[in-house]
């Protein structure tokens, strides 16, 4: 504060600033709110005490002190730009701590499974009593269903998005671009009903001699195609988008056709991103379970086979582990839980990489 | 309609998306040489290849459009088959579907069964959830976008993202076998101390709440509505910024100038697409609630309910007019999300710079 008065040759320019509360203040405030939040919660036991609310309170009487000081010595202004400041990076501190347990309970617990057991065998004849069993018929119908989904939604959404870009006009143009951004917001769990309604309870009974209705791997990945059909829709057109029209131009002025414009020049020049974001759709979809839970109906034993017979997956399987009244169903599920977020981060993590080396970029 | 809704085209597609509302004809002429000339009178240039009925382009143009069309197909077949499968069921229940609580579908006499306190506990968990992840989502994304050194800023965003990849099975699992125990302290400590406000007064035991439930969901809201605002906050314009700094404004006011009244659109589009996400959430809220059909004002108490969770929970043992039952309620999750969704939407559109990051 005096610094401000003292004219030293380094410090003509001060007049013109405000007073200023030195940086010694607002350490003194920190160290001086978590003494007062000790005393008065950890050692009085005010409201029950406790470690966590001694953390809370001592956030709250810094805030509350140090806003009070920076109101006294700077005036109100100053007060109101560092309260919102400390509360910015409070919410960044307090968004981390569930996110850091997230991360850490699952490495913790997934960790105790992941034996060469787990990526080799089947539930198949596992009783509540044995300790072993494994995910291989959950992982191998996860990456079939996915791998089916994305043989579908690649070729449509990505034909929907040069349509909206290269051919639409007018109302189905934009019609199909409003619906596409809805359809991202549509619930996995109605998308599943769905897929209940049309393809096992009334497609699939005309598929087999039998006439009746059944659960298939294939009716999963038909959930996940329309899970994934907006989202590779809406970044393919986001990429095509980015394509300079120069390219086109010149396409088209030494004669080709649109179409082969669009298929050799445009289609390859987004490439990258296109594959970015097809990539991003398959992990969002294969860590989805609620459609899943619906329409593959689940198996404990290996089903290779995704069009007859129920088949497992990755999220079901957890799922399914989490709610096994057995001691041994929890640590699987928790390995399984980990193996899913290692597949589909492996996935996002790729695709984040790949668009850093796509050369089109955005703004 | 046409321009100021295909943001970014204007800059970066000019010879394609130009007068959009212009007849083909018309416009395959004016484009030029891109596009064979219709035969007739008025397709000059007759040394030019005349246009196939049947070729690549027509066939292209043809698929393509089929393409984008199955998004509006797959919209109305899901309306059209959810309502097919569900009226019979509304047709059976002996209650009224829209006010009932209780669910009992299967019952072989009485079949009864409504929607009450599914809706009721998906709307307040919903709410909850995005009155706590609003709030942090907006100090992280101007944290990332305003506060934050740019590298680190870079890569705190990249976590972000990462995290709302991952899947909601996980958090369910975190949400019911680690948060519980300290969400049920925490649930103990508000009863004791504010057990005369009716949210906390439940007696317990607690658990497996909506408390539990919101907060787990908050958790997952909280990257949506962070990266989509952040992008919004981004792209507020910098010369207002640099002019409000240079008028002497702090930081702060600088922000509440020139930040935040012109992401506001963005942000309550980004609000409503993490509250469409909240919504329809299902397996998370399906290990995390108490899954008791119960409309209260207490937030502590093991109980609560949603549509989407009580459909993941029941479908396994539901019988024919079961599953129509969780059909017809998973047809109001539907119309709730469409407009919700919608709303989102039209504001997005409105506003034509968020439209980039509205993914």
């Amino acid at each position: 504060m005096s610094a401000l008065l003292t004219t030293s040759p380094d410090q003509i320019g001060t007049a013109l600033q405000a007073r200023r509360m030195p940086r010694w203040a607002t350490l003194a405030i920190a160290a001086g709110s978590v003494l007062l939040s000790y005393l008065v919660f950890f050692v009085a036991h005010l409201l029950g005490g406790g470690l966590v609310l001694t953390v809370v309170g001592a956030v709250v009487i810094f805030l509350i002190a140090s806003t009070a000081a920076a109101r006294a010595i700077e005036g109100g202004r100053s007060a109101r730009n560092r309260l919102a400041t400390s509360l910015i990076y409070s919410a960044f501190v307090l968004a981390l701590l569930p996110l850091v347990s997230v991360v850490a309970t699952l490495v913790g617990k997934g960790l105790t499974r992941l034996d060469g057991d787990f990526f080799n065998h089947s539930m198949r004849n596992i009783t509540a009593f044995d300790a072993n069993g494994g995910a291989y018929h959950a992982i191998l119908g996860t990456l079939e269903q996915a791998g089916i989904a994305t043989l579908i939604t690649v070729p449509l959404g990505v034909l929907g998005a040069i349509y909206v870009v290269e051919y639409g006009r007018g109302r189905l143009a934009l019609a199909i671009r409003f619906f596409v951004d809805v359809m991202t917001g549509i619930p996995s769990i109605v998308v599943g009903l769905f897929i209940l309604a049309f393809w096992v309870l009334i497609v699939s009974p005309h598929l087999t001699s039998a006439h009746r209705p059944f659960y298939s791997g294939f009716a999963a990945a038909l959930a996940l195609f329309v899970l994934m059909l907006p989202t590779v829709t809406r970044s393919t057109e986001e990429m095509l988008r980015l394509v300079p029209p120069a390219l086109r131009e010149g396409a088209y002025a030494l004669g080709i056709p649109k179409w082969k414009t669009v298929l050799r020049i445009v289609v390859p020049t987004a490439l990258p991103g296109i594959v970015t974001g097809i990539m991003l759709a398959v992990a969002r979809a294969a860590g989805e379970t609620a459609p899943v839970l619906l329409v593959s109906g689940g198996n404990p034993a290996i089903n290779a086979n995704p069009f007859e017979g129920n088949q497992e997956s990755l999220s079901l399987y957890i799922y399914e582990q989490a709610g096994l009244a057995s001691k041994y169903g929890l640590p699987r599920a928790w390995t399984a839980a980990l193996t899913l977020v290692a597949l589909v981060l492996l996935l996002t993590i790729a695709a984040k990489l790949l668009s850093r080396r796509n050369k089109l970029k955005q703004g | 309609m046409s321009s100021p809704s295909f943001p970014g085209s204007a800059e970066t597609a000019p010879a394609v998306s130009a007068e959009p509302h212009v007849d083909q004809t018309v416009s395959a002429e004016g484009r030029g040489a891109h596009r064979y000339p219709r035969q007739g009178p008025r397709a000059g240039g007759s040394t030019l290849p005349q246009r196939r009925r049947f070729g690549g382009e027509s066939l292209f143009q043809w698929l393509s459009t089929a393409a984008g069309s199955v998004v509006l197909i797959i919209i109305v077949a899901i309306a059209a088959f959810l309502i097919i499968k569900a009226v019979p069921a509304i047709r059976a229940d002996k209650a009224n579907f829209l006010s009932y609580n209780q669910w009992f579908p299967d019952d072989p006499t009485e079949p009864k069964f409504g929607i009450a306190a599914l809706a009721f506990g998906t709307v307040v968990s919903a709410a909850l959830a995005l009155l706590v992840a609003v709030p942090v989502a907006v100090g992280i994304a101007l944290c990332l976008s305003h506060y934050a050194p740019r590298r680190l800023a870079e890569a705190l965003g990249f976590v972000i993202d990462l995290l709302a990849a991952v899947p909601s099975i996980v958090f369910g699992l975190w949400g019911r076998d680690y948060f519980a125990s300290p969400v049920s302290s925490l649930s103990g400590w508000l009863h004791r101390y504010f057990g005369w406000i009716p949210l906390f007064g439940g007696e317990g035991p607690y658990g497996q709440s909506i408390l539990l439930g919101s907060l787990v969901l908050a958790i997952m809201v909280l990257p949506i509505v962070t990266s989509l605002s952040r992008e919004v906050f981004r792209q507020a314009p910098i010369m207002d910024q640099e002019a409000a700094l240079a008028l002497g404004a702090t930081r702060w006011e600088m922000i509440r100038m020139a930040v935040l009244p012109y992401g506001r659109p963005g942000l309550i589009a980004s609000v409503m697409l993490g509250l469409g996400r909240a919504l329809g959430e299902t397996i998370a809220l399906a290990l995390t609630l108490g899954a008791t059909n119960v409309v209260s004002a207490d937030l502590i108490n093991v109980g609560g309910n949603s549509i989407a969770a009580n459909i993941a929970n029941r479908f396994g043992e539901a019988g024919e007019t079961g599953r129509g039952a969780l059909i017809a309620s998973g047809l109001v999750l539907f119309a709730i999300t469409l407009v919700v969704n919608v709303t989102a939407r039209v504001i997005v559109y409105r506003r034509r710079e968020f439209v980039e990051a509205a993914a």
